[in-house]
């Protein structure tokens, strides 16, 4: 245990904290907004996220053909560069996710099946995924060649944030900000919150169910791609079961802020972005996800509708 | 605008809840089906917006049978219905649900100014709370708004499921005006379930009575207003107090 780390780091690990929570705050759109309208875990969303590390890598070393060894880039070239592996990440879930539900899940809806039969088929489901890719890559950890070189890019008060780590920041919470305005404000996103309030209602609306559901599998799966992205800024390297912690971390901050509830899982993913890096800090970094799962088993017992509950449940999904 | 329903059947599982009914909605009515609770009502109008499927007989609008167009596509036809229990999306502010309604419409950018004006000449009240959260309305406004939804869908024939159910006297008879002349002025077509059978049979034109899944009596409804049996059935007074 060591206390006096806290203070004396407070601020290299809120910066910390943010990032890493914010790209929970991502992931966990994807299990959020699915289970707003289905009721159901999509815990296929891992591997959405997995596969999304992986069409990074591929796009930068195997489409653009950067290598390790390739010469930084900068100004406009970088930028242009990095939005690109983005868009192209970004679609690589989109595409995963909107085809795991066509395959995974409608039949078994349109069967009238109950909800645990989707439930067997959504881990069926990740495992083939994560199974498939450790055959391919022979369990190996997969790098991507760097193009960002890490710089600090600001000093304040001491403190440094480092180029990657504010690319996290800001696009993850420009990116979250997109996604909440899309939901409240567009037609499809209204569609989305009827459907998740009442899929009856809805279709005497005119709604289009299977329709807005493929649309919202689609959105969770671009953000979750997204966050494969801004994660490979950082951290270089996937391998096939990345998705399994980030998965369960974002589950856990989907959980926290209430499931269902978009702007719940904001909160849930900083919330706990924040408390993983602190406690890890005090506790040690071995101690990782044994916090966060304790955070999951808590929540669920004690505040099974998410500790900001009912005061946002207005805008859940 | 002509709304037949012929011998139609409706399972859930094993039992059968609508046991062949035949029946028909003409352009301009106010047609009603009452009955007590169970009876089959409201199965009767979810199947016909395509809610539950058919297991026999046919739903013909307009000359064509829609018992296979999913549930989405018949808002489109001109079918929109506020259902049972309101169906307010309770997250929702006010404006949003009456925005949702014109989800089935192609050109719904030009109506919607049009229409939100429509609603709110009909129900002032909504438009005092257009931002108020849907969940948090009374249960009359909460009626105003499922019924004025679905008017934003420009229906030829509107299905109302049980409007006064749970409302004071007073908001009563508001819903029962305004249902009126829904009719008269917007010349829209209704088909009104109710167990407020003094209400809708002094409003329709025609009515139909059903009793578990069959329709056992079909008249005028002022007629039925003055039937002994409906009376006693009905309208809470003895055949011998009826009046004739
Ligand atoms: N989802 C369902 N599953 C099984 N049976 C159902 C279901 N919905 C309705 N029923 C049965 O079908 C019959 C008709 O029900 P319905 O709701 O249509 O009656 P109703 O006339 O609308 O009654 P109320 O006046 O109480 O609303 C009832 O016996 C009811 O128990
Ligand atoms: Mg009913």
């Amino acid at each position: 245990m060591n206390f006096s780390v806290v203070v004396n780091q407070f601020w290299p690990l809120l910066i910390n904290g943010l990032a890493v929570g914010l790209i929970y705050v991502l992931i966990s759109l994807g299990y959020t907004m699915v289970y707003g309208v289905l009721r159901l875990i999509n815990f296929a969303n891992s591997e959405i996220f997995m596969v999304g590390t992986f069409a990074t890598v591929i796009v930068t070393r195997d489409i653009f053909k950067y290598t390790s060894a390739h010469e930084a880039l900068h100004g406009f070239k970088l930028v242009a560069t990095l939005l690109l592996i983005l868009i192209a990440s970004m679609l690589f879930s989109g595409v995963t996710a909107v085809l795991v539900e066509l395959v995974a899940y409608r039949r078994l809806r349109s069967k009238g099946t109950n909800r645990l039969a989707s439930l067997i088929s959504a881990i069926g489901t990740s495992i083939m995924i994560s199974e498939g890719v450790r055959i391919l890559t022979k369990s190996a950890p997969v790098p991507t060649p760097r193009l960002l070189t890490k710089f600090n890019l600001i000093s304040i008060g001491g403190v440094d944030i480092r180029i990657d780590t504010f690319l996290v920041i800001v696009s993850a919470a420009l990116i979250f900000f997109m996604v909440d305005r899309f939901v409240t404000k567009t037609l499809l996103g209204k569609a989305i919150r009827a459907v998740s309030m009442s899929e009856e209602t809805s279709k005497l609306m005119g709604v289009n169910l299977n329709r807005v559901i493929s649309a919202t599998f689609l959105i969770g799966g671009l953000v979750t791609g997204a966050a494969a992205f801004l994660y490979m800024q950082v951290y270089e390297t996937t391998v096939f079961n990345v998705g399994f912690n980030l998965g369960l971390a974002a589950f856990t901050a989907a959980v926290l802020g209430g499931i269902g509830n978009i702007r719940g899982a904001f909160y849930g993913g900083l919330t706990l972005g924040l408390f993983e890096q602190y406690a890890s800090a005090i506790i040690g970094g071995q101690w990782k996800a044994v916090t966060v799962f304790s955070v999951l088993v808590l929540v669920l017992l004690f505040k099974p509708n998410g500790l900001f509950g009912e005061a946002i449940q207005q805008s859940r999904v | 605008m002509r709304l037949e329903v012929k011998d139609l059947r409706v399972q859930y599982g094993k039992i059968e809840a609508i046991k062949g009914i035949s029946f028909t909605v003409e352009q301009g009515e106010i047609v009603t089906l009452i009955g007590a609770n169970g009876a089959g009502k409201t199965t009767t109008l979810k199947t016909i917006s395509g809610l539950r499927a058919v297991a026999s007989g046919s739903i013909t609008y307009n000359g064509e049978d829609i018992s296979k167009v999913p549930a989405h596509e018949r808002v489109n036809l001109g079918i929109s219905q506020a259902p049972e229990g309101r169906g307010i999306f309770p997250g929702m502010t006010v404006l949003e649900n009456l925005e949702i309604g014109k989800y089935s419409r192609k050109d719904r950018k030009n109506e919607m100014a049009e229409d939100l004006e429509k609603v709110y000449h009909l129900f002032p009240r909504l438009k005092e709370r257009i931002n108020q959260a849907g969940g948090t309305l009374s249960g009359g406004e909460q009626q105003m708004l499922a019924i004025g939804r679905a008017l934003m869908a420009r229906p030829n024939v509107l299905l109302l499921d049980e409007p006064s159910m749970g409302l004071a006297p007073m908001m009563i008879q508001n819903i029962f005006n305004i249902i009126t002349s829904i009719n008269k002025e917007l010349g829209t077509t209704i088909l009104l379930v109710e167990q407020n059978a003094q209400q809708a049979l002094q409003r329709a034109h025609r009515a139909y009575v059903l009793e578990t899944g069959k329709i056992v009596k079909e008249a005028k409804a002022s007629d039925l207003l003055n039937d002994p049996a409906v009376r006693a059935a009905y309208l809470g007074t003895g055949a011998e107090k009826g009046h004739h």
